[in-house]
């Protein structure tokens, strides 16, 4: 909606300029005094507030174990095509995870082509991605941007798992899938 | 010392001061620009420059960690960085005025160093004695003539450049110059017509100026004369708001957008020794010079410290009150750099045509009519 906006007159001060620059320089003053309102970054590190969309990452549920079962929605759903899975078996040497089906053999994300759009932590059924509080990646080549499997769950950890899906699951399978 | 001083060659004895007046100029302009970049920083809130430290220096236990903090060091990283960086010459300059503008810019920097008294000392009689280093009786016209010649490399590095945003800088600050010089001048008159009684011997040094400021300071009861030449200092200096020739936001950076590295270091000196002058030429007309208080003249100081037959410490003392005033001054240059918006073109020249230059002229009768009666010679 147009509206007229008033044009007030100038007062005596203003017009004379001098008194409206020392208020100015009065804000300034004070400025100078007042403490600083930057952060000296490597030293200070700003605090990330929850939700934070920053690196992609894989986590590990409470038992250690690996959650994502190489479905590659992620891959799939990733625009910028950032998500590269090679699927493969479980491997024989953790029984613990012979009820689950597949695992991912490796598992690359190109920081270079990631956007953080947070579509693979929103896509994945295993809640096995998520976007974490790093902030600041680096690397002098191409390949060291680029996050291998093993990068991955250094960067992600371990996060508190409400479902256990794949425990539910066996105990299931264990009690005639009676769901 | 003084007998050995006054022993040597004259030529010797000029190019020890000339050396000596670079020695303070270059490393005070150095030290205004880390002034500057710490007092904007401080002012928007930021620590400023606070990491360069020489690793020998990193060893010292807390003088080290505090003058990092201080940014002391980046005044050397600086310095080195202007001296030894690659010095490009665009193609299409003309290279001889191209490398004489800095050189000019130097010259009237360092020039009006020399006519500004710092200080004095009473001398075995009690005479006030001036320290400067040529006690010109033309001090203030002197300075004028001097200092404005400074613009002359502005217009120079903004032709030689030959490109439309230097040549702008360049004729927007002759422009500046020409229109606040009258009203600059014209704001001093007043004090030399108190300080020229009639009857009395004619003089426009600057030292008879403060010796004259020995009661009320001139800035006390010549206030407008003050503000006006104030006004004109920041528009003479190029400093902001009114440094329409390096405007960056609409000249990129002006007459100096071409240079790099030391030639353009010392286009930053001798804007930083002009300042320095013109904060000196203000404290000595206007806020008494060294006289530490108004209506406490030095002499005055000397008897009650008992400093008047040591003519060392005396000087010293008149040094260092003079200099707090002008580190002040520099303090206001930066302060109200970091606090005012620059200036549109149209406005400055409003300002300085319509508004200082009336308001000087008015201020000019005044005072005259004023004088003539004070001063009316008792017949």
């Amino acid at each position: 909606m147009a509206y007229v906006v008033e044009r007030k007159p100038l007062t005596l001060s203003e017009r004379m300029y001098l008194p409206q620059i020392l208020a100015g320089m009065r804000v300034t003053l004070k400025h100078l005094f007042a403490p600083n309102v930057t952060l000296e970054y490597p030293e200070q590190r700003p605090a990330i507030p929850a939700g934070y969309r920053g690196v992609p990452t894989l986590v590990k549920d409470p038992h250690g174990r690996e959650k994502c079962v190489s479905c590659q929605l992620c891959e799939f759903v990733c625009p910028p095509k950032a998500i590269r899975i090679t699927p493969g078996e479980i491997p024989a040497d953790q029984p613990d995870r012979a009820h689950v089906e597949k695992g991912p053999q490796a598992f690359d994300i190109d920081m270079l082509r990631c956007i953080y759009c947070g579509l693979c932590q929103e896509v994945c059924p295993e809640e096995a991605i998520f976007l974490q509080n790093q902030y600041s990646m680096t690397g002098y080549t191409r390949a060291e941007m680029v996050n291998d499997k093993a990068r991955l769950y250094e960067l992600g950890g371990t996060l508190p798992d409400r479902h256990f899906k794949w425990d539910k699951k066996k105990a299931a399978a264990e009690h005639g899938n009676a769901h | 010392m003084i007998e050995f001083w006054n022993s040597l060659h004259p030529v010797l004895q000029a190019v020890i001061k000339g050396l000596a007046v670079i020695g303070v100029m270059f490393p005070f302009g150095g030290a205004c620009s880390l002034v500057e970049r710490k007092v904007s920083a401080w002012m928007q809130g930021r620590p400023g420059p606070n990491r360069a430290i020489p690793f020998w220096f990193a060893w010292v236990p807390v003088v080290g960690p505090f003058l990092q903090r201080l940014g002391v060091f980046h005044l050397m990283a600086d310095g080195g960085k202007m001296f030894f960086k690659e010095d490009p010459v665009p193609g299409h300059v003309n290279k001889f005025y191209f490398y004489l503008a800095p050189v000019i810019g130097m010259i009237p920097a360092l020039t009006t160093v020399t006519v500004v008294p710092f200080g004095a000392y009473l001398d075995d009689a009690g005479r006030l004695v001036p320290l400067v280093l040529a006690n010109l009786d033309v001090g203030i016209l002197a300075v004028f003539a001097v200092s404005s010649l400074g613009v002359y490399s502005l217009i120079l590095a903004g032709w030689a450049s030959n490109s439309k945003y230097p040549f702008l800088g360049g004729i927007r600050a002759s422009a500046q110059l020409i229109s606040y010089e009258l009203s600059m001048t014209l704001s001093v008159l007043p004090v030399f017509l108190w300080v020229n009684a009639p009857g009395g011997q004619g003089t426009l040094s600057l030292f008879h100026v403060v010796a004259a400021q020995g009661g009320a300071w001139f800035g006390l009861w010549m206030p407008v004369s003050a503000i006006v030449f104030l006004v004109s200092l920041f528009a003479e200096t190029n400093r902001l708001p009114f440094d329409m020739a390096e405007g960056e936001a609409d000249l990129v950076g002006g007459f100096h957008t071409e240079y790099g590295s030391m030639k353009w270091g010392l286009f930053f000196v001798a804007e930083y020794s002009h300042m320095l002058i013109g904060s000196g030429v203000f404290v000595l007309l206007f806020l008494g010079g060294w006289n530490p208080l108004p209506w406490v003249p030095l002499a005055g100081v000397a008897a009650w410290l008992h400093l008047a037959g040591q003519p060392l410490l005396l000087g010293l003392l008149s040094i260092g009150i003079f200099l707090g005033k002008v580190l002040f001054f520099i303090f206001l240059f930066m302060w109200v750099r970091w606090t005012v918006p620059r200036f549109r073109y149209d406005q400055v020249m409003k300002l300085g045509w319509q508004k200082l230059l009336p308001l000087a002229i008015a201020n000019l009768l005044f005072y005259a009519i004023l004088i003539a009666f004070l001063q009316k010679p008792v017949s």
